[in-house]
């Protein structure tokens, strides 16, 4: 019987393979899609939440994170192709201007 | 009727001096006008005062009085007090004063800040008037530090000059000096008044009848009463320039003559004097006090009549004289005078002022005050010579005229106390002749050794060094009748001082006549003034013969007992290297590189370490944020 706990699993799962790709991936736009992956597991983990308790207030959350990471998915892929055009680069090493 | 009277003594002089600020400032008219106005109506309504109470002393001791400052427990009052000691100085300052305001027309007549010269002269008056009047200790304080501001921006009237400016600010500071040690003397004298703080007071009668209760109570132990009179003598010290606080008086004459005349002859000076006497019920209850405050005056006395002795400048020689006769009105209220010290308050204001003012008159004419640059005045100057001639007469004491009176009376009262300070004031008042016939005998007589060219520049005194205005038109000519009138009635009341029944209005008994003071006394002058015409006048011995024969102390006069150097080595050395070195080294060291150098090291040594967390790269960041939001969440969890 698949309940509330699986989906759980899968969320966090899925939370830390979006982790785990932002701090081994170098790329720029693979660190910006494993946050797309972690947003998603948190949607994931609200659904969850809202299904278990009858609650939705869940729904509500996803809908605003959705929206947030697409705005946020704008401004990301705009800096990757500044980053691109100015740096020539898209290894979020070689971006490290903002240092000491 | 009466307190409307007093009052408007107070306040006729600081209406002028308002007017004056107000309107005047353009108007040299006006502020002349406005200014005299004020002082003689002042005069007037004294006059009035006087006729009011002449023969009856109980008519005449009121106060009236507004609240000025108001505390919770201390209430300080701003208002008039009027009794015979404090009628007389009113009249002494009000009467000369006005002399001087009218002299001082022709006097400053080409000045190019008239209008400045009477605005200030008219606040001196109010702030002369406000300690004369002053019904408590901080009124008085604050009228003596207005007199003391006043007298600063007089001496320094040609601020121009460097050395006036010089001199009126070392009369400020040397003031100040003594000042401190009054005001901690006055807040002393408050905190012993009474027990209970509500009950203290800073009012003269009050004080004095509280104080006498306690003191008779045996409340107040001894020290602290000497101490309070040890302090509150500062003042006088100061003011009156005792020694060895008297270095700013001689500085002071680079101020124009009516203000030597006004505040370093008649009035100002004569404050000091005048407190003591305001204050004597407590200083005479303090025996100690009085010894100290004997001794200070007759050491004036002497000190300074030696150094006129050896001074140049007319101007000079007339401030060591005023110094000198000071010290005697010091040492008769240290002997227990008070009656005689206002006495010679009283004469000497007159005959004193006169001599400035004849010597102002020289100065106007020739342009020159060095005694030995002059000579011959008695025939260019004919009624000057003779104004001044009456003058030196009355200081040397000379028999009938006002100075020998009063100088008698402090002769008297110091046989009848201390041989030793009878024996050093005869000594001074030989002196006293000696010095003022020399300045007669070499600036007067004899044939003029002026150069022609007069008013071109010369002598570093006169009228003309600042601003270089026209050459007065009459010079080596006699001055104007409005600088002669001033004279001739401070000449007449120089003679007739000692008819006027000053010591009897102050409430003394009539004294007897010695005759026996009062020949040992006129014998020392006579000495003096043989000595001086033996020598300056028939030459029968060359000056520069007593000069040389006189070497060491002749030296040791002129550079004036090196007390003025012994004040710059200490500003110079103590003060500045010592004190103020070591206040710059705690500034340097302990402030700017300690604490202000210090926290900029702190904060860049702390940025240092940190900065090195500002990796550049996003999964550093991440990495620590992951970490932090962990923690956080472990710690949220275990509770």
């Amino acid at each position: 019987m698949i309940g509330p706990t699986h989906y759980l699993i899968v969320s966090a799962l899925l939370f830390c393979i979006g982790l785990a790709g932002i701090l081994t991936r170098r790329n720029v736009l693979m660190i910006l899609l494993c946050i797309e992956v972690m947003f998603n597991a948190a949607n994931l983990a609200f659904i969850t939440y809202s299904y278990a308790w009858g609650n939705l207030g869940g729904h509500i959350a996803v809908f605003f994170i959705i929206v947030v990471s697409a705005a946020e998915v704008t401004v990301g892929l705009a800096i990757a192709i500044l980053l691109s055009r100015q740096l020539r680069t898209l290894n979020a090493d070689e971006v490290s201007l903002l240092k000491w | 009727m009466l307190s409307a009277l007093a009052w408007t003594i107070l306040l006729a002089p600081l209406a002028a001096a308002a007017l004056i600020l107000l309107a005047g400032v353009h108007r040299p008219k006006l502020s002349a006008a406005a200014a005299i106005a004020g002082l003689l109506t002042g005069f007037f309504c004294a006059v009035r005062l006087f006729l009011h109470a002449y023969g009856r002393h109980d008519a005449l001791l009121f106060e009236s009085s507004v609240s000025w400052i108001a505390l919770p427990g201390l209430t300080i009052p701003f208002g008039v007090l009027i009794d015979p000691l404090s009628l007389l100085m009113t009249l002494i300052v009000t009467g000369v004063g006005s002399l001087i305001f009218i002299y001082a027309v022709g006097y400053m007549a080409e000045d190019h800040a008239f209008s400045r010269f009477y605005g200030i002269l008219s606040l001196f008056a109010f702030s002369m008037l406000t300690i004369v009047l002053s019904t408590n200790w901080i009124q008085l304080f604050i009228g003596w530090e207005l007199v003391g501001f006043s007298s600063y921006m007089l001496i320094g009237h040609w601020y121009a000059k460097p050395s006036a400016a010089e001199a009126g600010k070392k009369a400020f500071m040397v003031n100040r000096v003594a000042d401190f040690g009054f005001m901690l003397g006055i807040l002393a004298l408050w905190a012993a008044s009474s027990p209970t703080v509500s009950q203290r007071s800073f009012h003269f009668l009050t004080l004095e009848r509280q104080l006498s209760s306690l003191i008779h109570a045996g409340l107040i132990p001894a020290g602290t009463l000497t101490l309070i009179g040890l302090l509150l003598f500062c003042g006088p010290l100061g003011k009156s320039a005792q020694f060895p606080l008297h270095v700013w008086l001689p500085d002071a004459m680079e101020g124009p003559t009516p203000v030597s005349a006004l505040i370093h002859a008649a009035t100002m000076v004569a404050a000091g004097v005048y407190l003591l006497c305001r204050a004597f019920w407590l200083f005479s209850g303090l025996p100690e006090v009085m010894t100290v405050i004997m001794w200070v005056g007759g050491a004036t006395a002497f000190l300074s009549a030696c150094l006129a002795l050896v001074e140049n400048d007319l101007k000079r020689i007339l401030a060591y004289s005023t110094l000198s006769q000071l010290g005697y009105m010091v040492m008769a209220v240290g002997l227990g005078g008070r009656v005689e010290g206002m006495y010679h308050l009283g004469t000497h204001a007159f005959f004193k002022a006169l001599l400035f003012l004849s010597a102002g008159s020289v100065m106007h004419a020739t342009h020159e005050l060095n005694i030995w640059k002059l000579g011959g005045l008695a025939h260019s100057m004919r009624w000057t010579s003779l104004c001044f001639l009456v003058g030196a007469l009355a200081l040397a004491g000379c028999p009938g005229l006002s100075g020998f009176f009063s100088k008698d009376e402090i002769l008297v009262l110091a046989r009848e106390h201390h041989l030793g300070m009878y024996v050093l004031a005869t000594i001074t008042a030989g002196l006293t002749a000696l010095y003022i016939a020399r300045a007669w005998f070499v600036a007067f007589t004899g044939s003029s050794r002026l150069s022609t060219r007069h008013g071109a520049g010369g002598g570093d005194h006169g009228v003309q060094a600042h601003p270089p205005g026209p050459p007065s038109t009459h010079a080596g000519g006699e001055s104007p009748p409005i600088m002669l009138v001033p004279l001739f009635v401070l000449a007449a009341l120089s003679i007739a001082g000692g008819y006027l029944g000053i010591p009897h209005f102050l409430g003394a008994s009539h004294t007897e006549f010695h005759w026996d003071v009062a020949a040992t006394s006129i014998a020392a002058a006579l000495i003096g003034l043989t000595l001086a015409w033996l020598i300056y006048k028939r030459q029968a011995v060359s000056a520069q013969q007593v000069v040389q024969a006189l070497a060491l102390p002749y030296s040791f006069l002129q550079r004036r007992y090196w007390i003025d150097e012994i004040y710059s080595w200490y500003v110079a050395t103590v003060q500045q290297k010592l004190i103020a070195g070591l206040c710059a080294w705690v500034e340097r060291v302990v402030i700017i590189g300690t604490a202000v150098n210090g926290t900029a090291w702190l904060t860049r040594g702390a940025g240092l370490l940190l900065r090195r967390c500002q990796t550049g790269r996003v999964q550093t960041y991440v990495f620590v944020f992951l970490i932090g939001v962990a923690g956080l969440l472990t710690l949220v969890l275990i509770r």
